[in-house]
């Protein structure tokens, strides 16, 4: 099978994300950069269903600015054939539509027999482009996958429903599917992986020669700081300190204890 | 554009109230009337049970192909729908479902679902969480064509009595079965439950913080101490470090006891739609920033691997 994984760089949730003076977007300076983490689930899917068959190809694509290389080369070092990576600087003025036209004017030359990616991002979280991707593709989908089993004809995937239900789905392919975290043990980059994935293939291609008609029709106008939605009571001091006034608290002011 | 539109999911009767509270939220700023709709037998309750006052209108969506969900059945279905009856707004409950088939829905109107709302603000402005929970988007539609939003469970209440009536139309979509390209299994759960958190009255929860899987004997020792169950967020049973069904969040189990002990959750909105409505919470995390202190009555900001240890400490001299 010829499966392309569509990944995000995203901010490291370790990070510390500020508001930019502007309001609109987060001050993007001094950032550490990691994988969308349900993208890399995504990855791994596609590099195992590789693995079992034998044959197959796994092209890792991303849209993002020249930072984003890292984030594909780390992709390639786990076991990636190849990469594009379409140049885009304005990615957070972009809708979800706008991405997703990009991703799919990129897929639509390589005819895959899946797409990958992951349910959704990390920094907007807007759990969309996937699905916004079979649709421009004309493609079927299925969301929050946690396993994907390759039949004669098509595929038979695992997905996940709320409050601990599954259910499985046959569709044929091609198809595009969105993963959930979970449904494997994440690999690491081996140092040979690293070494190889300098020599192997990563194409650039800028949003510009995709020609997609980009203007959004959602609009981020503002972000802020999260209202609180409860007083809470910080409580000062040492560990032991705190960890006394909070039992106290616990038995005579909220009498949970 | 002639509405606000409110879709109703089969089976999620008081999620629907809440994406009703919204709508008329809604309608307040746009001045529109309210409609609703859903797929089914307009007799089988799904517009029966409506608090405060009814819509102007229902539309029962009713074809065969439908009695079981299919994201390419139900885009096929609501787009004909909305092209029918022209909505300005169409309303969702953010439920699986929804996440499902809506992106592909509002693509076909060159529209963009926003998704997950949390709160309406003139304008309107619609407010939903970035960062994982650590700052809000407020967004705005603009341009023609209906506008696509999806209400988060418990960000609206419906406090209103009484009901009444609606007159509902039928609708019934042009669909062929050559259409709909997937194939769903009846839903199933991975293994018996053996824990219910549900009925627990105190939970201790962990997250990312703990670091490592052997670490974890330092949680459960407190939760023996407070006579707790062990809950986890996301990650921790993603790593086969406690089973799925010890999990909290929109995948897993939702949760109300009377005492709540976060350990090293950030709180995403995932894990906090499965536990907010705790009695008491208490949030132990080493970010001050971490939106698990904006739903906890508590919060010790500092390392846990100093902080857990003591409380356990102290629950134990407590018991004395």
């Amino acid at each position: 099978m010829k499966i392309v994984v569509a990944i995000k760089q995203v901010p490291d949730r370790e990070t510390q994300v500020r508001i930019a003076p502007s309001a609109k977007w987060i001050d993007e300076s001094d950032l550490q950069w990691a994988m969308n983490e349900p993208d890399a689930y995504a990855l791994e899917e596609a590099l195992q269903l590789k693995e079992k068959s034998g044959t197959g190809e796994v092209i890792v694509l991303s849209a993002g600015p020249e930072r984003v290389g890292q984030t594909i080369r780390e992709a390639l070092a786990k076991g990636a054939d190849r990469a594009i990576h379409v140049v885009c600087d304005d990615l957070s003025t972009l809708d979800a539509l706008g991405v997703a036209g990009l991703l799919a004017a990129a897929i639509k030359p390589e005819n895959p027999d899946l797409v990958l990616t992951g349910l959704q991002s990390e920094d907007v979280g807007l759990g969309q482009t996937g699905v916004i991707v079979a649709e421009l593709l004309g493609l079927p989908h299925a969301t929050m996958i946690l396993h994907v089993e390759k039949g004669d004809t098509g595929l038979k995937v695992k997905r996940e429903l709320e409050e601990g239900w599954f259910q499985s789905i046959e569709l044929p392919t091609p198809a595009v599917l969105t993963m959930q975290s979970g449904g494997n043990k994440l690999r690491y980059a081996t140092l040979m992986g690293i070494k190889k994935a300098k020599t192997k293939e990563l194409r650039t291609v800028s949003a510009a020669e995709l020609s997609v008609d980009g203007a959004p029709t959602v609009v981020l106008e503002q972000i802020s700081m999260p209202k609180k939605q409860k007083s809470t009571q910080i409580l000062p001091g040492s560990a032991k300190e705190a960890a006394a006034t909070l039992v106290e608290k616990l038995k005579t002011e909220a009498r949970v204890l | 554009m002639s509405g606000i539109l409110v879709v109703q999911e089969a089976r999620k009767d008081r999620f629907f109230q809440e994406t009703l509270a919204a709508g008329r939220r809604l309608a307040e700023w746009a001045g529109l009337p309210l409609e609703a709709a859903a797929i089914g037998d307009p007799n089988k309750d799904i517009f029966l049970e409506i608090s405060g006052p009814p819509p102007a209108k229902g539309h029962a969506i009713i074809h065969p192909l439908l009695e079981t969900y299919t994201a390419d059945g139900y885009v096929i279905a609501f787009e004909q729908l909305i092209r029918k009856i022209e909505p300005a707004y169409v309303l969702f409950p953010h439920t699986y479902q929804a996440r499902d088939f809506v992106p592909r829905l509002a693509a076909r109107f060159g529209q963009v679902l926003i998704g997950d709302v949390t709160a309406i603000e003139a304008g309107p402005l619609f407010v939903r969480q970035l960062f994982q929970g650590k700052l809000d988007g407020s967004y705005r539609h603009q341009g023609d064509g209906p506008c696509f939003v999806s209400i988060q469970s418990g960000a609206f209440r419906n406090d209103l009595q009484g009901g009444g009536g609606m007159s509902i139309d039928h609708f019934t979509p042009q669909l062929d079965s050559a259409q709909i390209r997937t194939r769903p299994g009846e839903p199933f759960r991975a293994s018996e439950q053996t824990i219910d958190l549900g009925s627990a009255q105190r939970i201790v929860s962990v997250g990312r913080g703990i670091k490592e899987a052997q670490n974890l004997t330092l949680v459960q020792e407190l939760a023996t101490a407070l006579g707790a169950e062990l809950a986890a967020s996301r990650p921790i049973c993603d790593n086969g470090w406690l089973p799925m069904e010890r999990q909290v969040g929109s995948s897993g189990q939702t949760v109300a006891p009377k005492l709540y002990l976060a350990v090293g959750i950030s709180g995403a909105i995932q894990h906090l739609v499965g536990m907010k409505g705790s009695q008491c919470i208490v949030a132990v995390n080493k970010d001050p920033d971490a939106p698990i202190f904006e739903v906890a009555d508590y919060g010790i900001v500092g390392d846990l691997f100093d902080v857990v240890p003591a409380l356990t400490q102290a629950v134990k001299a407590a018991k004395q």
